[in-house]
């Protein structure tokens, strides 16, 4: 596990980052590291120059905004896990974290640096799907938002530009009554990454599912959501049937992916499976039971 | 209460703990430099040439080596080959010089200032290849118009290697009421230890010495290995030193191309130089275990009595031959056949097979897990098909306690017996402890839930403290040597006392146990005695650790040294006490006057007597210093029964074990704690088998499963908390009685595992299927007929 010699920056700024990425045109950015570093120990990846973002305060924290929480993109696996901000008012987030990885990984790990990597088998971007989150990015050029929707394009891709930065992630407050939040996840035995996930929000009012959203990680080259699922319930009662009946085509419309663990097949009816739990268990948060 | 049998902590903790323990990489020499090797990303090829130009003009290297460069070498020898047949041998070289016939094989090696610059020059050398056919299936490489690994071995294959009967098998399973056949594949483990593998050399040029520091099971051996085989140099050139050890497995037993490699760059390059294995070439290049292919038939009458067993196995050995590897599927596993059960009549052929794989070498029980898998799978499939309880085909054929020492049929124990056992006493107590009855209520009630619980079998016998000389080293046998240990005890002045063994201290806790047998003979406290091994400057020679050999072997010959201690200590006692010696008992860390305690010397009166030497009896010699050469007269025969209770997820196909309950008996137990520790480690490892591990190569021989990122090593949660118990059947065979614990939880747990998963199929019309049971394969079978219970 020897990697290939690198130049290495740590910049205390935004501003000061952009400006070395603007002159280091191959950099790396460095914030937690724990996909970056293993693939330099083996020499699959080889950047010539390291950013190590790790050192901008600009970058930290979790903060109540009103009616929406931010977290800076350096925010660690473990902070969001802990944060009793966010188990009172956004709980998927801190469940989510929580599967993250092991101890180790969520102490270094970075919620900024999940998304930028945007690894097929995270678990962050079920969740940031499913709340709708809205991903804040700088480059040269200046802040721009991004919805979540919009943000995974395909396999380690996203619509980020080369040159941006994540600075922040904001997700919506799901407190409020008749609100229920869940993931449910198969993890890979050696990896413990998704080998599907599940993440459910959902909103009742008048025992009728107001509102839906579903996100599926894991299971294709990258992170979607499950929008027939979430059709088949919108408007509707979430009875046993329905409910069933959205699970069931959940996988509908993805391209699962197969490998020597699980074939396209088995992850299919894996997020079929996981939707069916997460959505019980979603309700059963909305109406107060669990 | 003497000291053996306590539960006292392990001395070796506070160091490891602490990170104290200096292991190979730790190791640090003036002017040390570093290699990185250049493997093959071919699984089979030719090298047509290597320029290495580049590489040698790099900042910071020091030279670049290709296989060329040490044709004086001898190619490693295979120490074991199959006893008894014709063996198609081919071994590795340090560095291949022409040809690779697995993914891995060292082609090249840079030296350099640091790790960093070596591993940046191996990008530069440049290897002209020409790639050919590959094949990885040890069945499929036997077939006509598969490639051909090796000129001296048509069909690739190694040997074909046989024991028992096969005719009287065959006449048994004629006049059975039914046989059962299946096909068993036992899947190919990559070992693991937490330690990964690494060598450290330094030539002195003046003396023309050797001392190589390396990761080994057997370091007396690797030294016998480098110099008499490869080198062609006195062992009395080489000194050869395992640091602290971080598990080995089995793999750590071998002599491997880069300690051959190491010591002679050491004297080529004229400074001192280290390669400290990746965790990427562990995988590839350090020795994997079990793979096999094998089809039984297994005769047996209606009410539940065996027959006959009839196996074949393919077994794979990989690209070439590891430093014992034939010698594992055939003695430590065709001679294992009949395990607990009076089998009238069996027959095993072998074929050892070359394939384009990572060398196949013994793995943690080493052939032995292999012959219970196949045991332990097909009393289930008699239980299944006569519809018996699994409990009950198992009590039935179970070797009687009264008919110790037993012989298996068909001589295909080679002319040993089973020294003891009591098989219904373990199997009782494990469904004592389990409350069988209570199981098979809940499992019929969960089943109502559409909830699938399974509980699962494996009584199992093993061959352990390996083994008399005159068995595995007779003539033909294939194993040119004995297996012998040795160990001296020096009792200085003071009564404080230095004991060092051929055995080798890879995670054992031999500084406990072997200080606890001294102890309690000697009757002195256990803090006064020091274990010192794995030098050869230091230690007599010895065999290493492996094979559950240690405690029945190397234990024993600590036990005979400190006898030796305690019958000098007599005759001088006798002298200063002006006593008889045949009066005189040694008890308690005294020798005293029988029926006068009082006329007593203690053992630190008698070693000072001793060690000054001014008053001793005529003709006798200084100091307490005595040497024990211990060759078992038998093997030792390990048993036990391992319960497993599994639920399996219908909606996921995931396996969750709800408990495991493991009655050994090991005979005497020297330290209880480290039996415990080493059965719950033995069961991770083999319950890991059934549901987790596997290693998966592609049909161009790379292997895909190649980091812990994709090979499942269980973490804690995905294991239970075990329920161990023993029941204590002394060995005949030693006069500690100790029989051997290293290996009963992988030779037990794996088919435990896979009956108890099968069992919670049985609703479904699920048989058997092979390991391991990851979730998709379950939930296929599960769904096989439409997913109806």
């Amino acid at each position: 596990m020897y990697p290939a010699s690198f130049e290495y920056y740590a910049p205390t700024s935004v501003s000061e980052a952009l400006a070395l990425m603007a002159k280091n045109a191959d950099a790396r950015l460095l914030a937690g590291g724990h996909s970056l570093l293993p693939a330099m120990k083996l020499r699959l990846a080889t950047p010539p120059t390291l950013i190590d973002i790790g050192k901008i305060k600009d970058l930290t924290g979790i903060n109540d905004l009103g009616d929406k929480v931010s977290l800076g993109a350096l925010t660690t696996h473990c902070q969001v896990e802990r944060s009793a901000l966010l188990k009172s008012v956004c709980p998927l987030l801190p469940e989510v974290a929580s599967h993250i990885g092991d101890r180790q990984v969520r102490n270094r790990g970075t919620i900024g640096g999940s998304i930028a990597h945007a690894d097929p088998a995270a678990d962050y971007p079920a969740a940031l799907l499913a709340l709708g989150a809205v991903i804040e990015a700088q480059g040269s050029g200046g802040k721009r938002n991004l919805n979540a929707d919009d943000l995974f394009t395909g396999l380690f891709q996203t619509a980020l530009n080369a040159n941006e930065i994540v600075t922040a992630v904001h997700v919506p407050k799901t407190d409020g009554a008749g609100n229920g939040v869940a993931y449910a996840k198969f993890p890979h035995p050696a990896s413990r990454y998704a080998i599907a996930g599940v993440a459910v929000w959902v909103k009742i009012e008048n025992d009728s599912v107001a509102n839906i959203r579903i996100g599926v990680t894991g299971a294709a080259d990258h992170a979607q959501r499950a929008k027939k699922a979430e059709a088949a319930l919108q408007g509707k009662p979430m009875t046993d049937e329905n409910i069933a009946g959205s699970a069931n085509v959940a996988a509908d419309g993805l391209s699962t992916m197969g490998d020597i663990f699980a074939s396209a097949d088995y992850r299919a009816h894996l997020v079929n499976t996981l939707a069916l739990q997460a959505l019980n268990q979603a309700h059963a948060r909305a109406h107060g039971w669990h | 209460m003497g000291v053996l049998g306590q539960s006292i902590k392990r001395r070796e903790d506070p160091r490891l703990i602490t990170g104290e323990a200096k292991f190979l990489d730790d190791i640090q020499l003036p002017g040390l430099v570093h290699a990185a090797i250049l493997r093959s990303p071919f699984a089979h090829a030719k090298i047509k040439s290597i320029n290495t130009d580049q590489a040698k003009a790099y900042p910071g290297v020091i030279g670049v080596f290709t296989g060329k460069d040490f044709m004086d070498l001898n190619p490693l020898p295979c120490a074991w080959a199959a006893g008894g047949v014709k063996n198609n041998l081919n071994t590795p070289r340090c560095l291949e010089p022409d040809r690779v016939t697995h993914t891995g094989m060292g082609v090249a090696v840079v030296v350099a200032q640091d790790r960093y610059i070596a591993e940046d020059a191996l990008a530069l050398i440049q290897v002209d290849w020409e790639p050919l056919p590959v094949v990885t299936d040890a069945k499929k490489a036997t077939e006509p118009g598969a490639p051909q690994l090796h000129e001296n071995a048509p069909n690739n294959i190694e040997c074909e290697w046989e024991c028992g009967d096969a005719a009287a098998t065959q006449a048994a399973l004629d006049g059975a009421d039914v046989v059962i056949k299946q096909t068993l594949i036992n899947q190919r483990l990559i070992p693991n230890s937490m330690e990964t593998r690494g060598c450290a050399a330094q030539y002195n040029p003046a003396s023309e010495e050797y001392t190589v520091w390396m990761t080994s099971q057997a370091p007396h051996v690797m030294r016998l290995l480098m110099t008499a085989f490869v080198f062609g140099i006195p062992e009395t050139k080489m000194r050869v030193i395992s640091p602290q050890v971080g598990g080995g497995f089995g793999t750590k037993i071998y002599l491997y191309p880069e300690y051959v490699l190491m010591a002679a760059l050491s004297k080529k390059i004229g400074c001192p130089v280290k390669w400290s294995e990746t965790r990427r070439e562990n995988y590839i290049a350090t020795t994997h275990g079990r793979d096999h292919i094998t089809d039984i038939e297994i005769g047996v009458n209606k009410d539940g009595a065996l027959m006959g067993l009839h196996v074949k196995t393919y077994a794979n050995m990989g690209g070439i031959l590891s430093t014992i590897a034939p010698g594992i599927p055939t003695t430590l596993y065709g001679r294992l056949l009949s395990g607990p059960y009076k089998i009238p009549h069996i027959y095993c052929h072998v074929s050892n097979v070359y394939t384009n794989t990572a060398m196949v070498d013994a793995y943690r029980g080493a052939g032995r897990p292999e012959a219970t898998y196949v045991l332990e799978r097909a009393m289930d499939l008699v239980a299944n098909e006569l519809g018996m309880d699994p409990t009950a085909v198992r009590r039935k054929n179970f070797i009687p306690s009264d008919e110790f020492p037993y012989t298996p049929a068909d001589n295909i124990l080679a002319g040993l017996t089973y020294d003891s056992g009591n098989y219904t006493l373990t199997l009782d107590k494990a469904l004592d402890m389990l409350d069988y009855t209570g199981f098979r209520q809940e499992q019929e009630q969960a089943r109502k839930k559409d909830k699938y619980l399974g509980v699962g079998f494996s009584s199992y016998i093993e061959l352990c403290g390996v083994a008399p000389s005159a068995w595995i080293g007779l003539p033909g046998q294939g194993w040119g040597a004995g297996l012998w240990e040795s160990a001296n005890i020096r009792m200085h002045l003071t009564g404080k006392v230095v004991v060092t063994t051929g055995s080798q201290n890879h995670g054992q806790g031999h500084e406990t146990t072997m200080a606890q047998i001294v102890a309690d003979q000697l009757g002195i406290p256990v803090e006064d005695v020091l274990v010192e091994h794995s030098d050869t400057a230091g230690a007599p020679f010895g065999y290493g650790s492996y094979g559950s050999r240690s405690g029945a072997v190397g234990g024993v010959a600590v036990y005979r040294a400190a006898e030796r201690i305690k019958e000098k200590a007599k005759r001088l006692a006798a002298h200063m006490l002006e006593a008889n010696v045949q009066d005189l008992v040694y008890q308690d860390g005294k020798v005293m006057v029988k029926g006068t305690p009082a006329a007593s010397k203690t053992i630190q009166e008698i070693a000072l007597a001793s060690a000054v030497g001014y008053s001793l009896p005529e003709g006798m010699e200084p100091f307490l210093d005595e040497t024990s050469y211990y060759d078992p007269p038998n093997c030792t025969y390990p048993f036990g029964t391992h319960i497993c209770v599994v639920e399996v997820d219908k909606h996921t196909g995931s396996t969750r074990i709800l408990r495991y309950v493991a009655v050994d008996d090991v005979g005497n137990v020297i330290n209880p704690m480290i039996v415990d520790g080493q059965v719950h480690g033995g069961i991770a490892q083999g319950a890991a088998q059934a549901l987790y591990e596997g290693a998966v190569y592609d049909d161009n021989g790379t292997l895909v499963s190649g980091s812990l990122m994709d090979y499942a090593v269980p973490t804690a949660h995905m294991l239970p908390s075990y329920e161990t118990a023993r029941t204590v059947t002394p060995s005949p065979v030693n006069p500690l009685g100790v029989k051997g614990a290293g290996e009963t939880g992988t030779i037990a747990s794996t088919p435990a595992v896979v009956n108890a998963v099968l069992d919670a199929l049985k609703p479904f019309g699920v048989k058997h299927l092979d390991m391991p049971l990851t979730p998709e394969k379950v939930w296929r079978a599960m769904n096989s007929n439409g997913g109806k219970a």
